[in-house]
């Protein structure tokens, strides 16, 4: 997608309601944006099916470009599933810092292909040695683990692909 | 995954195939409806805080995938019939739930049993949807069968450990699986509309899984301790629209909202 940076900016100020340090395009949610005039067109990918996240990020997007001067209309497109392997770089080390585990990357994920345990690295102290407390965390998108080393326990955002 | 066969364009401008996608539409969707509900029943109640947060995420994914198949449904009904009137506003015999998703919410053993019976038939399903020749149909198993994957991962650990675990667990859970199992074969029951989708190639045909179905889930019970129970006959009725004396109850909870504020909106 090649967007002029007034747009962008708009895109950049939305964020996820339940991550704030995630804006939209670096959720990786955005699909496809088209401008003709004073219209936007943006075609939104839903992450997980229940997330109640989706909708206020679909009124944000709104809010923002209204403010912006533009009149938005925002399409689902449910195909090609969202994967968490659409979250950028920039994104994955927001996550860290604010202190929730990025989902893991594709070569990292072979031990769980192989049915072993995943290599979560905790974010407060950096150690491998953590468990998984649960699979369902505080929302859609979050387990919960905990550090076996400073005890600290802390949010790992699904893998989803 | 490929589709079967792609969809004859002009397939759906017959008002017969047009009522009998939506009838199949919503007799896959009550499903989800019905136990999301069930589920939901549970927030703030499950026996410790990681169950009781992993029943709700779990009642959240089933909704959220409910809320696609009625917005589906709604297109092709008409101009003015939204998913909110095909969730809320109809009445028992019009739902197509199989009897197993209104089954109460007993004790644990029972939530878990219940979800596991029913997972693993989900996941088979949304599989085999990948094939099917409408396309928003398969975009809809693409999504679903992640978190459909997910969630047998917890029912079926869970029943593991209740099934592995202490006299009293072994004991409730195989309780459980007894009054439940007569449930599990209406999954796989056929309807006259789910008969012309299979035919279209929209629908995938469940019997011809029944038997995977049923090594899957005694493999399961075996390797767990449980004894797989033996049943004169199987439940039925629910693809029928004839509940349960459960049905009613969940419904007056569900419907309370939207006859109480008529048209009224998140």
């Amino acid at each position: 997608m090649n967007l002029p940076s007034t747009i962008l900016d708009v895109l950049e100020e939305v964020k996820d309601p339940e991550i704030p340090v995630l804006n939209v395009i670096d959720l990786g949610v955005i699909r496809d944006v088209k401008v003709e005039d004073k219209e936007v067109m943006i075609k939104l990918t839903p992450t997980y099916s229940g997330c109640p996240a989706m909708d206020v990020i679909g009124d944000d997007l709104e809010r923002a470009f209204a403010k912006a001067g533009y009149q938005t209309t925002i399409h689902l497109v449910m195909s090609p599933p969202w994967t968490t392997d659409w979250i950028t770089e920039r994104g994955r080390k927001a996550l860290e810092e604010y202190g929730v585990a990025a989902p893991l990357e594709e070569s990292a994920d072979k031990a769980a292909l192989l049915d072993g345990e995943k290599v979560v690295k905790c974010t407060n102290c950096g150690s491998k040695n953590t468990r998984l407390v649960s699979q369902f965390g505080s929302t859609a998108c979050k387990a919960m683990f905990q550090c076996n080393d400073c005890g600290e326990p802390f949010d790992y955002f699904k893998c989803l692909r | 995954m490929k589709p079967i066969r792609e969809l004859n364009p002009q397939f759906l401008t017959k008002e017969e195939n047009k009522e009998n996608l939506i009838s199949y539409l919503l007799e896959t969707a009550d499903n989800y409806l019905i136990l999301g509900q069930r589920l939901g029943e549970l927030c703030g109640h499950g026996p410790n805080l990681e169950p009781d947060i992993a029943i709700t995420n779990i009642a959240l994914d089933l909704l959220g995938q409910v809320r696609s198949f009625y917005q589906y449904a709604s297109q092709l009904k008409d101009d003015k019939t939204t998913e909110d009137d095909l969730a809320f506003l109809r009445k028992e015999r019009e739902y197509k739930n199989v009897l197993l998703v209104e089954q109460p919410n007993t004790d644990f053993a029972y939530i878990i049993v219940r979800q596991y019976f029913f997972d693993v038939y989900n996941k088979l399903f949304l599989n085999a949807l990948q094939q099917s020749a409408d396309e928003t149909l398969r975009a809809l198993a693409f999504k679903g069968i992640k978190e459909a994957a997910y969630h047998e991962r917890f029912s079926g650990d869970w029943l593991k450990r209740l099934g592995d675990g202490t006299e009293e667990s072994h004991n409730r859970v195989q309780q459980a699986v007894n009054d439940l199992w007569i449930y599990t074969d209406e999954l796989f029951h056929k309807t006259d509309s789910s008969r012309a989708m299979i035919e279209a190639g929209i629908a995938p045909d469940m019997l011809q899984l029944r038997e995977h179905y049923y090594e899957k889930v005694e493999n399961l019970l075996t390797t767990t301790t449980l004894n797989i129970p033996e049943v004169e006959y199987f439940q039925k009725g629910g693809k029928q629209g004839i509940h349960s004396e459960h049905m009613g109850r969940i419904l007056a909870e569900m419907q309370y909202m939207q006859l109480a504020y008529p048209g009224m909106r998140w």
